[in-house]
């Protein structure tokens, strides 16, 4: 049995379809910039199984899987300029890396530890883990933006268990009453954790869902690399020019389990998985660019090699990183800790130097 | 100039809007109509609509859009409508606008304001009245702030808008209009996290903030007028951060302590401040320490209210208890 993740019948916006053939309009962009975003999914997919691997050698916390999502995550993130902000979930790695946030830093936090580095200029919020809830935040954002009169837009990112929360649908209606310069993004990977897609919304698609806030919105293929950049470029430019919110719904699937700690063969039907495995975002592009003469076998196997050389040496950059020192959970309570605070520190050091 | 409470935390806002034009305002019924309790007044009209603006219902919004607008540099100050509804926006308010800070290590700050009335005895509806301060007290990285007189009221929310991470600023309802004080028009600040002796005494302590302030003071009174008992009444105006060292002070010289607060008991800032004296100056007591509170129920109808909020009598009852020999 496989899951309905859309009203049967129900169209996504598509440019390349599963065989990588053309059927819509491209996107403008480089050859370069096609490599450069192809060796993006490369990189996104290898990190996940990296980290997913140091989980199982006790080097990383729980991690969530980021396959066959890849199209979804970079394509999002691409079409954004540096002033622009991302408000993501933790399903979206690969967009915070796309925006700027070092490898290293992402990996040292995979470790259990906070970044001291975390970018500030990548305009990338730290992704948190209460469902729903960074959607105000990137409404918020971009509402700040308007009232600053900044050429700024704000995008937030969830998945499809979190359009059930209050928070979610609080976002659209702001967004909406303000005509905020913000792009709504639903990653609808048919899956929260175990839950499937038809048990969370009744909806015909979530992007559907935009008109009762007046927010327009689009269905996309979340696999079509070009299609999810396509949609997010013009939804960013329209919020930039004023021109208010959209929401936009990337069709894909979560092809690896919900984190390190959960087990899929408990809740779904592995041919269910394997059907997705054939509309795999990176072999889809990867078709396009071979038969448009712009990568061949050699190539992307160097790809796949950089990027694992790439990965390698963050993780090694991060664990050369000391552990945070035992106090610092301190640091960062408030801008000035208050006597309370700095007495519970001094009694917390107390018991670190005796154990030494 | 002669202010009620309501007028003092207007020409905050009035101030601050004029100081920095980073400063927003949001909320319900704050614009055309200038709040319930007409805080905003006239604030959206001078500042415009920019500035000074309507939102939708929706309290998790109202408070998760100023985060967002927060760190990108504004400094919004969000009024929730009655602090009832604070629960509506625990999450944006607990695991959010407190954590922004912790989480991205500083490189991303959450200066918010967010100002609620709160409080007994004015014959409200059902969850217009709670008092919420206890709750919010297990929330590291939010300030908490309870000011009992117009003159203070205006220079904590100041100091609130001034400070680089959030504050809950809570305005207790029956203080608004209750009495007029001298305050300057012109810009001040008080500390955060700062006590006040609003009256010395060297027989026992009364802590309280808030509307409880006046109750202490009038059972103070009388505690004087019929046993001669003199009774030290600190304001404590923000319960967070606690200003441990003064409770520690008065405590040192009285030797009997009493907390005054309308919130429920169990788990409440009495518990807190009962726990400070014992761990600070426990050998300075002469007698058991005593809290005169809400009870642990919900929060009454309003034709029950005055039996369930601490009174001068009941106060009162409490210093003769602590007093006897």
């Amino acid at each position: 049995m496989t899951i309905q993740q859309v009203e049967s019948g129900l169209a996504s916006y598509q440019i390349l379809d599963v065989e990588g053939n053309l059927v819509g309009e491209m996107p403008d962009l480089s050859a370069e910039r096609m490599l450069a975003l192809y060796r993006y999914m490369r990189l996104a997919r290898a990190f996940s199984d990296k980290i997913i691997a140091l989980q199982r050698q006790g080097r990383a916390t729980t991690f969530g899987s980021l396959v066959g999502q890849e199209a979804s995550a970079v394509g999002l993130a691409a079409p954004l300029q540096p002033q622009d902000w991302l408000a993501t979930s933790y399903r979206e790695i690969a967009s915070l890396i796309v925006k700027g946030v070092p490898l290293a830093t992402l990996v040292y936090a995979f470790r259990g530890f906070t970044p001291s580095d975390w970018p500030a200029e990548s305009r990338c919020l730290p992704f948190q883990v209460v469902i729903g809830t960074q959607m105000l935040h990137a409404v918020g954002l971009g509402m700040a933006a308007k009232i600053a009169g900044d050429p700024v837009v704000a995008v937030g990112v969830c998945g499809d268990g979190a359009t059930s929360e209050g928070d979610f649908n609080e976002a659209l209606n702001f967004a909406g009453v303000f005509q905020a310069p913000v792009v709504l993004i639903v990653q609808n990977n048919g899956w929260a954790i175990s839950v499937p897609r038809h048990k969370q919304s009744a909806a015909r698609s979530f992007a559907s869902r935009g008109e009762g806030f007046g927010v327009p919105g689009e269905l996309v293929d979340g696999n079509d690399i070009f299609a999810v950049y396509d949609s997010v470029q013009r939804a960013v430019e329209r919020a930039r020019a004023g021109q208010g919110p959209t929401l936009i719904e990337t069709l894909t699937y979560r092809i690896g389990a919900h984190t390190t700690a959960d087990d899929p063969t408990r809740y779904r039907d592995p041919a269910e998985v394997e059907a997705w495995r054939a509309k795999d975002p990176i072999a889809r592009f990867q078709k396009f660019l071979t038969r448009r003469n712009l990568l061949d076998e050699a190539q992307a196997e160097r790809i796949v090699q950089e990027v694992e050389e790439e990965i390698n040496e963050a993780v090694q950059e991060a664990e050369a990183r000391p552990s945070m020192a035992p106090d610092s959970f301190f640091d960062y309570t408030m801008a000035a800790l208050p006597p309370r605070l700095q007495e519970q520190r001094a009694d917390l050091l107390r018991y670190v130097k005796r154990k030494d | 100039m002669q202010m009620t409470m309501v007028e003092a935390l207007n020409s905050a806002l009035a101030l601050e809007l004029e100081r920095d034009e980073r400063v927003v305002l949001l909320g319900e019924d704050i614009g055309a109509n200038g709040g319930v309790f007409r805080v905003t007044e006239r604030l959206q009209q001078r500042f415009g609509e920019k500035r000074v603006f309507d939102t939708p219902l929706a309290e998790s919004a109202i408070i998760g859009t100023s985060i967002g607008m927060a760190v990108y540099g504004l400094r919004p100050v969000a009024e929730i409508q009655f602090a009832g509804f604070l629960y509506l926006c625990m999450n944006q308010l607990v695991s959010q606008a407190a954590r922004i800070r912790f989480r991205s290590a500083g490189a991303f700050t959450c200066p918010l304001v967010v100002r609620a009335p709160y409080g007994g005895g004015v014959r409200t509806p059902e969850m217009h009245s709670d008092s919420l301060e206890g709750v919010f007290s297990q929330t590291p990285g939010l300030k908490i702030v309870l000011p009992s007189n117009p003159y203070d009221a205006k220079g904590l929310l100041s100091s609130a808008v001034a400070d680089p991470d959030p504050v809950l600023f809570l305005e207790n309802i029956k203080l608004y209009r209750s009495f007029r004080q001298d305050t300057p028009e012109d810009y001040y600040t008080i500390p955060l996290g700062k006590a006040k002796p609003v009256q010395e005494g060297t027989d026992v302590s009364i802590f309280a903030y808030g509307a409880m302030v006046n109750v202490a003071q009038e059972a103070a009174k009388q505690a004087q007028q019929e046993m001669g008992t003199s009774v030290e009444v600190i304001d404590l105006r923000t319960i967070w951060p606690l200003d441990e060292e003064a409770i520690a002070a008065s405590v040192e010289k009285t030797g009997r302590a009493i907390i005054v607060h309308e919130a429920p008991r169990a788990g409440g800032i009495g518990a807190e401040i009962t726990a400070v004296i014992n761990e600070r100056c426990f050998y300075s007591l002469l007698k058991p320490i005593q809290r005169v509170t809400g009870y642990d129920t919900p929060y009454p109808v309003p034709g029950q209210e005055d039996y369930y909020l601490p009174t001068p009598a009941k106060v009162l009852s409490t210093i003769r208890e602590v007093m006897e020999p």
